[in-house]
């Protein structure tokens, strides 16, 4: 095996700590909160990336998956299961420590309900993933668009999902040995960690993916499904793993997101956000892993620091169209990067021979 | 038999593209289709290859039934091919190419891949060596690591045939193979044939230059507006008044009886 594609991540790991660091130092630990939060929705980026980027299929549909992740964790540990106390299941789950009793109420384990969000993203990745990725390209982001539209509307006119103003009062989870994903300041370092301890081990493994057998197949795919298949990939079964695969992503960040917000409201599940995750990734450079990871965390990191006010779904509108323009390549690509920096050098080759002479004539 | 094709027709709307075609093709030769433009040479590959389904008909691969299966599962079997109009995978290098080509030969999935086993290195390590060995042999190694879209037309043409081959096909389906080459490469692309057949594979070849097809088959097809009108030796597919009929015209074959 090579190690060679482990260095970046051991970079990666130092910016962390680094990050960190320097926010001690300077006092402006606040910072951590947005980039905690960057990193999970960087989660949804790197899968989505692998989709897309690799195996050629596009989803507007990803913030679905990340809304069934958060909402599912924010019901399940936020109701009261007191009702069903005297069932076999409750009781088994007591007996395991995974339900406890406080104030007259019973609640699951954060454990538990991560467990169900998950087993719920791949269901119903599987149940819509097996009729959509039979279409292409266009044909393909409707559908996925249909049921990005079909989870919002389901999570804003729905009661036990708070309809227009969510979920809150989401408890925190207690991982282990002290570590607890949570909002509160207290815990803002150990929460950093946790999100980007997440993110590093999301993109090894999405490394090892893609420079595998079943990776290379993936992009086989991409490169002509036809041709792909005459090889011997099962087509269909591969664009539907990597398709659960990237719904597993968002829906974990979803989920974790909750945990950290302390709830989840509608806006998650709109389409617009589905939208800008697919900016983001085409910004990042499609088949490019760690571009859309450095665009993942720098774009949203921009979007909830707010700087960009109202105009944030406009901006990465205006992403869509000045990359798909400008760089269908993307911005964090080696060939662009060199082209960039060649006509740069020229820019200020020209620049210099013109303000040389200018001195001249003065 | 290693194929037999019975009674194969496939339409598409009103127009039968490919007619109640029967023929089998022995081990170890290299049988050739030819035909007009639109006689359904591509559709019959597809038919054999499993990218079409037919609407009737029968095709044995090995002495099992395998049409109407999906194209992954009649490649597993050991049919390979190339395409009318290249189709590499221009996202990937020449090597990763041909490495695709030993996907059924290899067996690390998602999972494996994801936490990248030690049973993953293994098999990469093979899959790369075989890979390279097959672009050594036809001489393109040099290539290994270019872009696949970037290589010169006749390269991309044997770049697909080293593809095809990393797959280990027992029945090779060539779809136009010097088409859009010249003279010289031709020449290359019928030595290549020649090899392939002495590494014991079986070849079906569709082919619009003559002098190659009459060089290199043991065994001609003749399709015309999806029916088969001849099938025999070249020597007498060359003399067969039907043949010449149809590629010269009606009144250039009756000049040529003597």
């Amino acid at each position: 095996m090579d190690a060679g594609r482990y260095i970046p991540v051991l970079i990666l790991a130092a910016a962390v700590a680094a990050v960190q660091l320097f926010t001690l130092a300077t006092g402006s630990e606040y910072y951590l909160t947005q980039l905690t939060m960057s990193a999970y929705y960087a989660l949804v980026i790197i899968g989505l990336c692998t989709l897309m980027g690799y195996a050629g299929q596009i989803s507007l549909g990803h913030a679905g998956f990340f809304a069934i992740g958060g909402y599912t964790v924010s019901v399940m540990t936020t109701y009261d299961f007191s009702g069903f106390s005297g069932s076999a299941v409750m009781g088994l789950l007591g007996t395991l420590g995974l339900a406890s009793a406080s104030g007259g109420e019973l609640h699951l384990s954060p454990w538990v309900s991560l467990a169900a969000a998950l087993v719920i993203t791949v269901a119903v990745a599987f149940i819509i993933g097996i009729p959509i990725l039979k279409l292409k390209g266009h044909y393909l982001a409707m559908a996925s668009l249909g049921f990005g539209l079909i989870i919002y509307r389901i999570v804003l006119g729905t009661r036990i999902f708070g309809e227009a103003d969510g979920i809150s009062d989401v408890p925190g989870f207690a991982i282990a040995g002290g570590l607890r994903v949570s909002g509160s300041p207290e815990l803002r370092i150990q929460n950093y960690y946790i999100a980007w301890t997440l993110v590093i081990i999301g993109t090894v493994m999405l490394i090892n993916l893609v420079k595998s057998r079943a990776g290379r197949a993936l992009r086989s795919i991409h490169g002509s499904e036809e041709a792909a298949m005459a090889m011997g990939v099962n087509a269909s079964r591969y664009k539907l793993y990597v398709f659960v695969i990237s719904a597993v992503f968002a829906s974990l960040a979803g989920a974790f997101m909750a945990h950290l917000n302390g709830g989840i409201g509608p806006s998650e599940a709109d389409v617009m956000k589905s939208v800008k995750y697919v900016a983001i990734v085409a910004a990042g450079g499609m088949a490019n892993l760690w571009g859309a990871l450095t665009m993942g965390v720098l774009l949203n990191y921009i979007s909830l620091r707010g700087y960009l006010g109202s105009y944030d779904d406009a901006f990465f509108g205006a992403i869509l169209i000045a990359i798909m323009l400008f760089a269908p390549e993307g911005l964090i690509n080696p060939a662009v990067m060199k082209t960039a920096a060649v006509r740069a050098r020229s820019l200020i080759d020209s620049i210099k021979k013109k303000t040389g002479r200018g001195g001249h004539a003065s | 038999m290693l194929l037999e094709v019975k009674n194969v027709s496939r339409a598409f709307g009103g127009l039968r593209a490919v007619d109640d075609v029967s023929f089998s093709v022995p081990k170890n030769s290299i049988k050739a289709i030819i035909g007009p433009n639109g006689a359904g040479k591509t559709t019959l590959f597809n038919l054999i290859s499993g990218s079409l389904r037919p609407d009737s008909g029968r095709v044995f691969f090995n002495g099992r039934q395998i049409q109407g299966r999906p194209p992954h599962t009649i490649a597993a079997r050991g049919v390979s091919r190339t395409f009318q109009n290249i189709k590499l995978f221009h996202n990937m290098t020449v090597l990763e190419n041909v490495m695709v080509g030993r996907h059924t030969r290899s067996r690390s999935g998602f999972m494996a891949g994801i936490f990248n086993l030690p049973s993953c290195w293994r098999e990469e390590r093979e899959i790369e060596n075989r890979s390279r060995g097959i672009l050594d042999m036809l001489g393109v190694s040099g290539l290994a690591g270019m872009n696949a879209g970037n290589i010169a037309f006749g390269s991309q043409r044997i770049v697909e045939f080293a593809r095809a081959l990393a797959l280990e096909p027992e029945l090779l389906l060539l779809d136009e193979p010097a088409a859009g080459l010249n003279m010289h490469e031709t020449a290359e692309i019928a030595e290549i044939i020649r090899k392939i057949r002495e590494m014991g594979v079986t070849i079906l070849i569709i082919e619009h230059d003559m002098s190659l097809i009459m060089d290199i088959s043991d065994d001609i097809v003749v399709l015309s507006s999806g029916k088969m009108i001849a099938e025999g030796r070249p020597s007498d597919i060359q003399k067969n008044p039907e043949v010449i009929r149809i590629y010269l015209g009606e009144e250039d074959a009756q000049d040529q009886e003597p």
